[in-house]
């Protein structure tokens, strides 16, 4: 019975979604507030409605109701709590089910800060928001309804994937689904935006939290997800190039043009058909994460089995919303156009040419992505596009991108001049460049020039938020005055460009210094990688409270002492039989040890299969990733958006009584 | 030019050049990076050209795996149903290779005619077969179970 309820508060919501997209969406057209008001009390109750469904199904997993076929297949009765609460979302019904209450969560939200914005702009991206989650709560309940029930109901159910039993899956997939859905608000203030044919600087004041609040989730999402596969999958690698972490990274590369194109239209009033296409593409992109993970045309640890319907579905609604969006800019787009000049040395144009250049990141991850996907289709035969492709593309698109960020935020709006900058930077530049030396020499390992130039790169990135910092005390009396009189919103784009500066000395220095040894180790065999010797001592079988493993137990010397001893397992589930290869990692800010068992290889000698690690600044990849994702919040929490947005809602609110 | 004009040309002009730059990092990317897919009846035949990097994918044979003692080296086999390959790797097998499990494996072909693998893929659960093992089953015309019952 309760399951069916769940059922039912769906159907309503769908309902309520219809409402909610037509009779607001109406009223904005024929220009009739009293059908716009209906926008608010529709998202507050079409986001109980889902929470209500959402709630049973999470019921249904506390209780062990094994009738339901989804709690059977993801659930069992000896899975703790904490995973039974985070295997909802543990497969395909659930997870999409998560998507529909996220997006009703973000609706929800934004109809209750309602009042900040004009009533027909709150109304129509409302309406906006009712129309993609009619099309989510279609596909939930006619090709993956999580309450489908199952007579007889087994037993027992089939467990959750034992790689999804870890505290950071459990958060990264909301994470990420926050970002991807948190998208859709600036996409829907875009679709108003083109109806309307105007779009004013009190605009992208509205849309700048929105759209750095999903960049905040998608940052974090993606980071999580990268360090879970550092340490989760048992090997060592932390990016895959796989298509569905590409499906996550092309929103964000376009999410951060977007945030960054956003502020200038804010600013300076211009590029706002860019920024307008910035938010089309960046949620177009995140409903083709979704049916490139949803669909299961990829080959992926993340594509679950799924059948081909839902496919055909997802594609349908992408053609519609990209259809339908990049339409209405082709036919609107001109009536934003502005005339507010830039000339080629300035803020905007640096914001512009990056904008412009992730971007193009983001097609050639597209088409490395899609390349197989689409040959297939045509009958081109099956390849598949190596990661050394994406690296190849990626990087030498990325070094200009890393410069232009302390160029350009250093640079004045409209017009400034080149000598100018060229001073300014003059000594951030020859300190990157001691920097940079002293710490390749400092290293150990051979003098590397890929490393040495990152390694620039991150110094030239930080040195310069030194000098803008300097130019903004320049004028305070006092220090103190001057960094409290700073809005938040500057310390965390400081922030952020700090972060990414981690993140690039991170990747760079890992790979470069990194050493891998995979090797036959029988019990007092040793191997020395960098100043580290690494020794089997022994390997013994152990017992877990939902497995048998094999633990081995590996000490790590340094200069002939003792450092420490490492225990990676082998795991053997006892429901699903799944192996489990559980690394044992040792991490501070210079260095990583990293060692995990392979498999058995003589059962006589007692011999294994042994890799093992030394990657040296790895954890600053995930550190910057975090970094950036602190940066974004403080700049969300600026409150010069609640200041101004109130503002604006007086100085329109009356504009709209003389209206009407 | 008016500023209008001029900064829509710096615009155009900034498109251009980036795309160029993206189009030829494409390229030249593309070129080296793709890899084809064969089945062992493909690679039976003689299909593969000499000395390319590609992907095989099929059923690994009952009884095939040898483990080499006091290295990491293991030798296997590969068959479609209908033909069979020998791949040599050096290096950790995925948890989830077992014998009569669908793998994909990337390398190339020695003078010998062995498959000389670099990197051995078998991603999922134990019922989970990669696409293109399907694929490669359909394609050589049998049929999977068929041919695990007869063994």
């Amino acid at each position: 019975m309760i399951p069916e309820l769940g059922h039912f508060a769906l159907i309503l919501a769908l309902a309520v979604a219809l409402v909610q997209a037509l009779i607001p969406g109406m009223g904005l057209l024929r220009r009739r507030a009293d059908w716009m008001a209906v926008a608010k009390p529709a998202a507050l109750l079409q986001f109980i409605l889902v929470l209500a469904a959402y709630g049973i199904l999470t019921y249904s997993f506390i209780i062990h109701d094994f009738s339901v076929l989804y709690v059977a297949n993801t659930s069992n009765s000896e899975l703790p709590l904490i995973y039974r609460l985070s295997g909802v979302w543990g497969a395909h019904e659930g997870s999409l089910l998560l998507w529909v209450l996220i997006l009703s969560s973000w609706t929800a939200i934004l109809a209750l800060f309602s009042k900040h914005y004009p009533i027909d702009m709150g109304a129509g991206v409302i309406s906006v928001l009712g129309f993609i989650s009619i099309g989510f709560l279609l596909f939930s309940l006619f090709t993956s309804n999580p309450f489908i029930r199952h007579f007889p109901a087994p037993i027992d159910g089939a467990d959750l994937n034992p790689l999804l039993q870890d505290p950071v899956m459990a958060i990264h997939p909301p994470m990420l689904y926050m970002g991807y859905v948190g998208f859709a608000v600036p996409f829907a203030f875009a679709i108003v935006a083109l109806v309307q044919g105007k779009l004013d600087a009190a605009w992208a004041r509205w849309v700048r939290p929105w759209a750095l609040t999903a960049w905040v989730c998608l940052t974090g999402g993606i980071t999580l997800g990268s360090w879970w596969a550092y340490y989760e999958l048992g090997w060592g690698g932390w990016w895959f190039w796989d298509p569905v972490e590409n499906a996550s990274f092309m929103p964000w590369l376009t999410g951060t043009a977007l945030i960054h194109s956003l502020a200038v239209t804010e600013k300076r009033h211009a590029l706002r058909n860019w920024t307008v296409l910035l938010a089309i593409i960046s949620f177009s992109l995140s409903l083709l994460g979704t049916f490139l993970v949803r669909s299961g045309v990829l080959t992926s640890v993340h594509a679950f089995a799924s059948d081909p319907t839902r496919g055909v579905f997802i594609l349908a609604f992408l053609g519609l919303v990209v259809g339908i969006s990049l339409s209405l800019f082709a036919f609107r787009a001109w009536q934003l156009r502005t005339l507010t000049p830039f000339s080629l040395i300035s803020r905007e144009m640096a914001l512009l040419a990056n904008s412009v250049l992730l971007l193009i990141t983001m097609l050639t991850v597209l088409l490395g992505t899609l390349y197989p996907l689409i040959l297939e289709a045509l009958g081109g035969g099956k390849i598949s596009v190596g990661p050394p492709y994406f690296s190849r593309v990626f990087i030498p698109l990325m070094i200009p991108v890393v410069f232009l960020v302390a160029v350009g935020s250093l640079l004045r709006w409209r017009e400034d001049h080149l000598i100018k900058v060229i001073k300014q930077l003059r000594t951030p530049a020859v300190l990157s460049v001691v920097f940079a030396s002293v710490l390749l020499l400092l290293l150990p390992g051979k003098v590397s020039f890929v490393a040495w130039f990152a390694l620039l790169l991150t110094f030239w990135v930080i040195n310069s938020c030194f000098v803008q910092l300097q130019q903004r005390l320049r004028h305070s009396q006092s220090l103190m005055q001057g960094l409290r009189r700073t809005p938040r919103g500057w310390y965390g784009m400081i922030l952020a460009h700090v972060g990414l500066g981690f993140t690039v000395a991170g990747i760079a220095l890992s790979s470069v210094y990194s050493q891998e040894q995979d090797v036959h180790m029988v019990k007092g065999d040793a191997r020395i990688l960098g100043e580290y010797r690494f020794e089997l001592v022994g390997v013994e079988r152990i017992t877990g409270p939902n497995y048998q493993a094999d633990m081995g137990t590996i000490r790590i010397d340094k200069n002939g002492k003792e450092l420490m001893t490492l225990h990676p397992e082998k795991r053997i589930y006892n429901v699903r039989k799944n192996i489990m290869t559980e690394a044992a990692i040792h991490s501070n800010l210079m260095r990583d040890l990293y060692v995990s068992l392979g498999e058995q290889r003589n059962i006589n000698t007692g011999a294994w299969s042994v890799r093992l690690y030394y990657k040296p600044f790895i954890l600053w990849i995930w550190l910057g990733g975090f970094v950036m994702v602190l940066g974004g919040l403080l700049a969300v929490t600026d409150k010069r958006y609640r200041l101004q947005v109130k503002q604006e809602k007086i100085k329109l609110d009356t504009h709209h009584v003389t209206a009407s | 030019m008016t500023p209008k004009q001029k900064q829509r040309f710096i615009l155009v002009s900034l498109l251009v050049v980036g795309l160029g730059a993206g189009i030829g990092l494409v390229l030249m990317a593309l070129n080296e990076n793709i890899n084809l897919f064969f089945t062992p009846s493909q690679v039976v035949a003689g299909e593969v050209p000499p000395n390319q990097r590609f992907r095989i994918g099929g059923m690994v044979t009952e009884n095939s795996v040898e483990k080499l003692d006091g290295e990491l080296t293991v030798l296997f086999k590969l068959n479609d149903s209908v033909e069979e390959v020998q791949l040599k790797y050096a290096g950790i097998l995925p948890d989830l290779f077992r014998e009569g499990q669908g793998i994909v494996a990337e390398g190339k072909l020695n003078e010998d005619g062995v498959f000389m693998a670099d990197q051995v893929l078998a991603k999922h659960d134990e019922n989970y077969m990669p696409p293109e093992v399907v694929h490669a089953l359909k394609a050589s015309g049998g049929d999977y179970y068929d041919n695990e019952k007869t063994e």
